[in-house]
Order: structure tokens, then C-alpha cells, then sequence
């Protein structure tokens, strides 16, 4: 039975607690909004870079000219993961909801006698990996540094991938992340990256049929453009990443500050009881001893 | 002399959309040569060397943009730019322009195939020009 002051230590040391929990709720749901922000100032860009990407596959498709990042290297025996987590934890199943899509993927791949490498963009998911595939991991890269994260990043990321694809290190490259769907749901997903799948073609009323003047020539725009959108989808991706980590660490922390309500509401009733029964113990003492008398 | 007709200019950079409205001139430093787009123009894609976007507004209002490569769709009633990066010229540093150099610079250090360096050479030369523009010299 902990003493009145082991308990009053407790409920001191709770209620600390929660003050952490609440203030890093607040935090998150500040930097989830500009998250957010920064998520749908970038769709434009990606969604007119698939539109004009359909439009120029369209026109190059038939010819041999395609690239290879488009068209793969015809085998898929080398699989890279790149896969995107947060570099802090405290955000509930986040990042191993993340490491767990990976995990089991990598799994399959093994199991068909695959060969796997892996690249680990965020620390978290490297700790996860680290422990079942630490000699799959090829590279990892450290965004810590990092407070916004821009299309640099990005490039940066896309262009080792790409370094890596031209140097014949694997066939198919996927990419990890966790799709931001509300504050309360983010949804792990893979992503092929390459061979890189040309978005279908959008029908669109400016008449996306007409016939271009390229200039180069529509491979080598298209040969400009794939790369750079491999950059984009990852720049999405990790933004995505960025709202999603913060969404889950609101609702996490939310979750926290909550059991810290409930355990304090318990410690003080606990705490309350005792001091009753310590109240009642030394009257009875005195009753008793002046009755003796 | 039959005034110029107006159309839709978007410039959009992966990070946010700096530009959109109706614009009555753009002049984009394409990779095969600066060009001016008005309305009507033939249905061109094209990419971008870095350098300056000046864009003419409607009323008159000239804005100039530094972007750093990129691509162009152009159709006859609009003209959508997708540079990686862009910014409006007066807020450009001079350190940003010479960081890239330096990094284009490592790089060609670092290119093996005859091609890659002849391709970072000419980004380079493009930097050095655009920085010659930018910063007053």
C-alpha cells in the first residue's frame, strides 16, 4: 500500500504528464495544419505533371524510344524498398504500421526468392527494419535536420534512386508510405515507382489529343520528365508522411492526455480514501485513549 | 495592329502555385532558346533551362520569376510552366544561385560518361548566365 505521500508524489508526477501530453497535442495539431497546407499547395504540381505525363506517354508510347525508367529492365528479380517513416515516435501505430506493410512485403518477396534491398527514409522505420533485415538495408537517409521539408529533399532521395536503377542495382522499386486520409485515419500504401506506370490518360476538354511541337523531341522531354517525377511522387509522398505522422501524434497525444485525466481522477480518490481512513484511525486512537482513562 | 488577346498562365512549382490568371505575354527561357508565348500559340511542350520568366499581365503589370529548370505545356488558350523551383525575381539571393553552382560544380567532378558531364557543363554555363542577370553586378 504506497503512503499518503508516495500517492500525492504520483498524481504530481501524472499531472506533469499531462501537461507534456496536452501541450504536444497542441503542437501537432498546429504543425498538422500547416502539414495540410503544404499537402495542397503541392497537388496542383502533381496532378498537372500526370496530365502532361499521360499526354506525352500517349504520343511516345508506341516507340521503343520510351525510357527505361519507364519500361523497366524487363525482369523484376531486384526489388528496392524505399520506405518513407517519421523520425520520431510518440505517434501511435504510425510508423510501425508503415515498417509492418514493408516487413510483410519483404517477407513475400524473400519467400519467392527475391532479392531485396531496402532504403529507409526516416529513422523510425530503420529501427523497425533494422532489427529482422539489417543486411538488406542499403542505404538510409536522415531527414532529422530537416525542418520543412521541400522538393530538395525529394530530388535528393529520387536521385539515388534513379543512380542507383541506371548502375543496375535492381528491376523494381517501390515506395512506402502512409496515405494521409483525415487526422484519424492514415492508410499504409506501397507505390510503384519503377518501372513507372504512366497515369491513364485524362480526357480533357482543352482536347489532349492535339498534336504537339516538341522541343527536343518528345523522348527527350519525356526521358526529362520521368525522373522528375519519380521526384514528385516521392515529394508527395513525404509530405503526405509529414500530415499523417502529425495526425496520429494529435490523436495519440489526445489519447495520453486522456489516461493521464483517468489516472489522476483514480490516484486523487485513492488518495482522498486514505487520508479519510488515516483521519478516522487517529480519532479512533484518541476516543479509545481517552476512554482508557 | 490587332491587340494582343489574353490567355491563362499558370506557373506552378512542386512546393506551391506561384502564378495563375490571365496573362497577355510570357517569355520562358525554353532549353532550345528563349521564347515569347501569346495567345493562339501552336501547342508546344517544351523544357526549361534556368533562368528568368517575365510575365505580362492584363493590365499592363509586368512580374519577373527565376526558375530552375523545368517544362512548359503550352496550348493555344493557356500555357502551364512546371519549373522544379521558382521564385520571384527580386526575392532571389545570389547564394542560392551560387550553391547550385557549387553543387553542379561537385558534380562534374563526379560524372563518368562523357554525356552526363556535357549535360551538367551546360546547366552550369546557364546558372553562371542567370546569375549575371540577377545579381547587379
Amino acid at each position: 500500500m504506497p503512503s499518503l505521500k508516495d500517492l500525492k508524489n504520483r498524481i504530481a508526477s501524472v499531472k506533469a504528464t499531462q501537461k507534456i501530453t496536452k501541450a504536444m497535442k497542441m503542437v501537432a495539431a498546429a504543425k498538422l495544419r500547416r502539414a495540410q497546407e503544404a499537402a495542397e499547395a503541392a497537388r496542383p504540381y502533381s496532378q498537372r505533371m500526370s496530365a502532361v505525363l499521360a499526354n506525352i506517354a500517349q504520343a511516345v508510347g508506341q516507340d521503343d524510344s520510351a525510357p527505361r525508367l519507364m519500361t523497366g529492365t524487363g525482369k523484376d528479380q531486384v526489388h528496392l524498398l524505399v520506405v518513407c517513416t517519421a523520425e520520431r515516435g510518440l505517434c501511435g501505430g504510425f510508423n510501425s504500421q508503415i515498417a509492418r506493410l514493408a516487413r510483410d512485403h519483404t517477407r513475400k518477396l524473400l519467400a519467392s526468392g527475391k532479392t531485396v534491398k531496402i532504403v529507409c527514409v526516416g529513422k523510425k522505420g530503420f529501427d523497425i527494419l533494422r532489427r529482422e533485415f539489417a543486411s538488406l538495408i542499403v542505404d538510409r537517409v536522415d531527414l532529422r535536420e530537416v525542418k520543412r521539408v521541400g522538393f530538395a529533399n525529394a530530388d535528393q532521395i529520387g536521385r539515388k534512386v534513379i543512380g542507383l536503377f541506371e548502375q543496375g542495382e535492381f528491376d523494381v522499386c517501390t515506395l512506402f508510405y502512409s496515405e494521409f486520409k483525415s487526422v484519424i485515419s492514415q492508410i499504409p500504401t506501397a507505390l510503384q515507382l519503377i518501372p513507372a506506370s504512366a497515369p491513364a490518360a485524362v480526357a480533357e476538354t482543352t482536347g489532349a489529343t492535339a498534336i504537339y511541337d516538341y522541343e527536343p523531341d518528345a523522348g527527350a522531354i519525356l526521358g526529362d520528365l520521368i525522373p522528375r517525377n519519380i521526384s514528385v511522387q516521392i515529394f508527395r509522398a513525404l509530405l503526405e508522411n509529414v500530415a499523417g505522422e502529425m495526425g496520429a501524434k494529435m490523436s495519440a497525444m489526445d489519447n495520453a492526455t486522456r489516461n493521464a485525466g483517468e489516472m489522476i481522477n483514480k490516484l486523487t480518490l485513492n488518495y482522498n480514501r486514505q487520508r479519510q481512513a488515516q483521519i478516522t484511525k487517529e480519532l479512533i486512537e484518541i476516543i479509545s485513549g481517552a476512554e482508557a482513562l | 495592329m490587332v491587340m494582343a488577346d489574353n490567355f491563362n498562365f499558370e506557373l506552378v512549382s512542386p512546393e506551391r502555385l506561384l502564378v495563375s490568371g490571365s496573362v497577355s505575354e510570357v517569355v520562358i527561357p525554353a532549353t532550345e532558346g528563349e521564347m515569347t508565348v501569346m495567345a493562339n500559340h501552336a501547342p508546344t511542350m517544351t523544357t526549361i533551362k534556368p533562368g528568368v520568366v517575365t510575365v505580362k499581365f492584363t493590365d499592363g503589370k509586368k512580374d519577373r520569376y527565376v526558375v530552375f529548370g523545368g517544362f512548359a505545356d503550352i496550348i493555344p488558350t493557356g500555357c502551364t510552366l512546371l519549373a522544379e523551383s521558382a521564385v520571384p525575381a527580386d526575392e532571389v539571393k545570389s547564394d542560392e544561385i551560387t550553391r547550385r553552382i557549387e553543387a553542379a560544380r561537385a558534380e562534374l567532378a563526379h560524372a563518368k560518361s562523357d554525356d552526363q558531364k556535357f549535360g551538367i557543363e551546360t546547366y552550369l554555363a546557364e546558372l553562371t548566365t542567370l546569375q549575371g542577370i540577377v545579381v547587379p553586378v
